[in-house]
């Protein structure tokens, strides 16, 4: 049988548990296999070519959504379809709903999981920006126990990540924050060429306003990711240090998004030219901001009634 | 390299002896003889291949086949029941909802599990859920009155899908 496409040669064990897993892992050329709708494309077209997949789909451990300890806790095997479907997560963090609503389409966010996004290290990958938005630590577990990394040094650039031989991306973990007094709110806005396709650029916002509902509000903590255009660990630092103690409107949000623009660094591609790419970053940054700090308002809002 | 591969397809297991690079759309059609699942774009972008997998559908040529034991497919051949044919496939004949036929069979897995999870889709919902499947006849105006045919005709309910 002619097939078009098709992996190479290559070994396969299915993990009967996190320790196993791990000591599979600790062999050179040896990839992890969760969704696999990354992974599988890339070894179709020898983009990746590992001696030996370790399937971790049935490590049901690695899966949950959950709050604790004032975290917000998502297995790094929770499926996209997971987290858009969890009230939890969309309570506290809409911008992850917003994001996941964009990735691929419904059948692939079956599949796909967050972990796997975001070890994937693709530029173009909605959740790493994300989770950069939202200050979120990955938990890498290896044979000697868990390390800690925040997500913002987590991508070592371009399908590279901290994670080494031997070890697994367990979970991420978001802090929520306490009650702000003027709210907090997230969201994510994305540009791409046709439903389900990849960003030709996209920003997330995490905003917590300080002050009195009705009165005047500051920004007490902004996050800024950006998607697609080449910024550092998918970050708008600038930006979000602009945005400190200013007023959460409309003229503090364009800035934000001129300076995001300004620093990041897109190219052309088939997506498009620089030019049109750092106009998304500006707008699509504004954008989510307003919308971040419409949802803070009506949270503050909320808190306000329950007095 | 082969190794042993035990999956129970439309309720009969089947085991193969196959490399672990397979993937499952070729163990369904190549190796069961399952050609009711098409192989298309190969990229997981045109949805030909969808089946369920443990109940969810999938893009098959985006799974290998040894991700598949000891776990449950359903394909396309599942959908009729005791020559009764499913209210999905009964919408697609009377709404007309193919031309060429070689997306319906994912086009059906996918509305049968919309169909299960919401039985009374409106067309938005019905266009988000097959928005990761091409079809390049119909203009998705015919598949989307025949998943709407079918929430309207839900038919046979001694064989719900859950039975399989």
């Amino acid at each position: 049988m002619l097939y078009m496409q098709v992996p190479a040669h290559v070994e396969y064990e299915r993990a009967t548990s996190v320790d196993h897993a791990l000591a599979l892992l600790s062999r050179p050329d040896t990839r992890v296999l969760a969704g696999g709708h990354s992974l599988i494309p890339m070894m179709k077209l020898r983009l990746a070519q590992p001696e030996m997949l370790v399937d971790i789909n049935g490590l049901a451990e690695l899966s949950s959504i959950k709050l604790d300890a004032g975290q917000l806790r998502i297995g790094a095997l929770a499926r996209h379809a997971d987290l858009l479907d969890s009230a939890l997560a969309g309570r506290h963090f809409p911008i992850f709903h917003d994001a996941e609503r964009v990735v691929a389409d419904p059948i692939v966010r079956l599949w796909g999981t967050v972990g796997g996004s975001l070890c994937q290290a693709d530029p173009s990958e909605d959740l790493s920006a994300a989770f950069a938005a939202t200050h979120a630590t990955a938990v890498i577990r290896g044979q000697d126990g868990d390390r800690e990394v925040p997500i913002r040094e987590f991508h070592l650039g371009p399908y590279q990540t901290v994670i080494a031989q031997g070890e697994l991306l367990a979970e991420v973990r978001v802090p929520v924050a306490g009650p702000a007094k003027g709210g907090s709110g997230s969201a994510y806005e994305k540009v791409a060429r046709r439903v389900g396709d990849w960003s030709v650029a996209a920003a997330g916002a995490v905003l917590r306003l300080d002050g009195k509902p009705g009165g005047n509000t500051v920004i007490a903590q902004a996050g800024i990711g950006l998607t697609a255009v080449g910024a550092e660990h998918f970050v708008a630092a600038e930006a979000e240090e602009y945005l400190r103690g200013r007023a959460p409107d409309d003229e503090s949000f364009a800035a934000a998004g001129r300076i995001a623009a300004e620093h990041c660094h897109p190219v052309a591609d088939q997506r498009g030219p620089e030019d049109y790419k750092r106009h998304l970053v500006a707008e699509l940054t504004a954008r989510a901001l307003r919308r971040a700090a419409g949802r803070a308002a009506l949270a503050a809002g909320r808190a306000g009634r329950k007095k | 390299m082969t190794m042993r591969v035990a999956v129970t397809v439309n309720g009969t297991e089947y085991a193969r002896d196959v490399e672990p690079r397979l993937l499952l759309i070729h163990f369904i059609r190549d190796e069961l003889g399952l050609t009711g699942s098409h192989w298309g774009c190969d990229t997981s972008n045109c949805g030909s291949c969808v089946v369920w997998l443990d109940r969810k559908p999938v893009k098959a040529c985006t799974v290998l086949a040894a991700m598949a034991d000891g776990r449950i497919v359903r394909t396309v051949e599942d959908l009729e029941r005791d020559g009764r044919l499913d209210p999905v496939q009964q919408g697609f004949v009377a709404c007309h909802g193919l031309q060429c036929g070689f997306c319906t069979s994912g086009m059906m897995m996918t509305a049968r599990w919309l169909l299960d999870r919401n039985p009374d889709p409106d067309e938005a919902e019905i266009r988000e859920a097959i928005s990761g499947q091409i079809c390049r006849c119909t203009g998705y105006e015919n598949i989307v009155r025949s998943v709407r045919w079918a929430a309207q005709n839900p038919g046979n309910p001694e064989h719900p899908a859950e039975t399989l």
